[in-house]
């Protein structure tokens, strides 16, 4: 199926749910939209009517900052109405700042402190395979937060215990906020990393739909699954492409009609 | 001597196992220490060890809850609850999860090993956390119950338990309620309110105060969160002076804890035995709690300079 237009209408929701929430993060929300299209439209065993379907696929956004282009697939998938997303980060809403499992239908684990998603992963995926109910448990990172040592502790126990039900997704957009991940801490080749804590490797173009599904469908036994997803910060929006300085911002009134002009 | 209430706590959650399908242990290559292993030998294949790791520990506990299991998370206390602190704070108790902290070696009484190892500020760190319940059981046969109270109780529970062996204090038809106080002694002119090891020597230090003419109360304050305002009110309306006695630094731990409660209230004299702001140090744990001030003495000067 082609993604495209559906990919345009949930980068418009992400632009202005950050315009009117007046802040935000931008760029991991583009970055990784296809990413959690190819998920929640192709590959998770979900049922919005039903979130806590008790043998449902689990969705980890380790990188919770990047929740703006989650919630925006959650309104599109039925999770809730699409007017909830106007009310982002307010004091009454149901959309915080960070993934929140009390407060966001749909969310399955509250994450924003970074790193912590990988580990609570490794937990829910041990728990599956004790539940047998076939669960699979997707956990999204972003290339920033791989700085973090929990995350390898949490790699190194995910092969340890051959959670062939748990795969890794790396947003691999090159910048966090300080620069570019080599200005800040290089992280040297992290699919070889990932390669030799024991997990299954896949690179794919992190925009490309078809070829996001196609790693995610692999079958992998015995070992957990790492995919490596090239993308580009701030995706779609030209002047927020490639641009540290749209990790955390909201775009002003002249930014949001140029964005959503493009994005039409 | 009873048994150590590490001891215990590896008994009873291996015991609570066959019970309740859902409990599951986690350890961080200590089960040989905290006595995990008895779960571990019950159960090889509901216990999880994700070696020395402490921050996976909590996360991957976290995931377990989410699922609707029950994990019981060891490791030592100033490891659990320091180095893991924040992964405690964002993914078990901000999300009010089912993971019970059943922490060991909490306190100067792990002796030898010294003061990388005791935890001194653990209540403190623990107790400030939204959602977090804390207990520090005084003997094997409170421990016991308390991990069975943990099992039952629904949210995050923090079980601070002590390595040494121990007199039993308690009996085993006390009944044990989180947030109960438990009254040994009734007392008009002193109350002492301790928790965890320093409660024998609480009970020692009224049995000497009541031969000089001070009758004075003990209270096992063994939930510190949330903490029993109820007795604690009705002892500072009805004593002269009520002095707390624990093994924590008087910084945030249970002194703290009652002071809180009767802040502004007019009622007693107030005052705390506890660790003065130091870090522990090698050596053996009675000689360190003699030098700590940890002592029914200690107990007994207090409460006589405040009559």
């Amino acid at each position: 199926m082609d993604y495209k237009e559906k990919a345009k209408e949930l980068r418009r929701d992400i632009i202005k749910m950050l315009y009117l929430a007046k802040s935000g993060h931008p760029g991991g929300s583009l970055s990784e939209l296809e990413i959690l299209i190819a998920l929640y439209y192709e590959v998770m065993k979900i049922d919005p009517k039903n979130p806590e379907k008790e043998d449902r696929d689990l969705f980890v956004l380790s990188k919770g900052h990047a929740c703006p282009g989650l919630y925006a697939v959650f309104a599109d998938k039925g999770y809730f109405p699409k007017d909830d997303l106007w009310t982002l980060r307010k004091a009454d809403s149901k959309l915080q700042g960070h993934p929140d499992s009390h407060k966001t239908k749909g969310i399955d684990v509250n994450t924003g402190s970074l790193g912590q998603g990988a580990s609570v992963s490794v937990g829910l995926a041990l728990a599956a395979k004790r539940k047998n109910l076939g669960q699979k448990v997707y956990c999204l990172l972003g290339d920033g937060e791989c700085q973090e040592g929990l995350v390898w502790e949490a790699a190194m126990s995910a092969s340890h215990y051959k959670l062939d039900n748990l795969t890794f997704i790396l947003d691999n957009n090159g910048l966090q906020i300080d620069g570019t991940n080599d200005e800040v801490m290089s992280l040297g080749n992290i699919k070889s990393k990932f390669e030799s804590f024991g997990f299954k490797t896949f690179e794919v173009d992190g925009h490309n739909v078809d070829e996001i599904v196609k790693a995610l469908k692999e079958n992998v036994s015995g070992q957990p699954k790492f995919i490596l997803a090239h993308t580009v910060k701030g995706k779609g929006v030209s002047f927020m492409e490639n641009n540290v300085g749209w990790h955390g911002k909201a775009p002003n009134e002249e930014e949001y009609n140029l964005a959503i002009k493009e994005l039409s | 001597m009873g048994k150590a209430i590490r001891v215990a706590y590896g008994e009873a959650v291996a015991k609570l196992g066959h019970t309740n399908d859902k409990i599951v242990v986690l350890d961080a290559d200590l089960s040989g220490a905290t006595q995990s292993k008895y779960f571990k030998k019950e159960f090889p294949d509901r216990f999880y060890n994700v070696g020395i790791a402490e921050e996976n520990l909590m996360g991957v506990a976290a995931g377990f809850a989410y699922q609707g299991f029950i994990p019981f998370a060891s490791t030592f206390a100033v490891f659990g609850t320091g180095r893991a602190f924040e992964i405690v704070r964002n993914q078990i108790a901000y999300v009010n999860l089912n993971v019970k902290l059943a922490l060991t070696h909490s306190g100067i009484s792990v002796g030898e090993d010294g003061g990388s190892h005791q935890s001194v500020e653990d209540i403190s760190l623990m107790r400030s956390l939204p959602n977090m319940t804390v207990i520090v059981p005084c003997d094997s046969i409170e421990t016991e119950k308390a991990v069975n109270a943990a099992a039952k109780f629904i949210g995050p529970v923090y079980l601070r338990l002590a390595r040494p062996a121990v007199e039993d204090i308690t009996n085993p038809d006390d009944k044990f309620e989180i947030g109960k106080a438990l009254t040994l002694v009734d007392g008009n002119d002193a109350c002492i309110i301790a928790c965890g090891l320093m409660v024998s020597r609480a009970l020692e230090a009224a049995k000497e105060l009541k031969t000089s003419g001070i009758d004075t109360a003990v209270i096992n304050m063994h939930t510190i969160k949330p903490i029993d305002k109820e007795t604690i009110l009705k002892y500072n309306s009805k004593c002269k002076v009520i002095i707390t006695a624990e093994e924590h630094s008087v910084i945030g731990g249970l002194g703290s804890a009652v002071a809180e409660v009767i802040a502004g209230t007019n009622g007693s004299k107030f005052a705390m035995v506890g660790i003065e702001d130091k870090f522990g140090h090698s050596g053996n744990p009675d000689k360190l709690f003699e030098e700590y001030g940890l002592t029914k003495e200690n107990i007994i000067k207090k409460v006589k300079e405040n009559l």
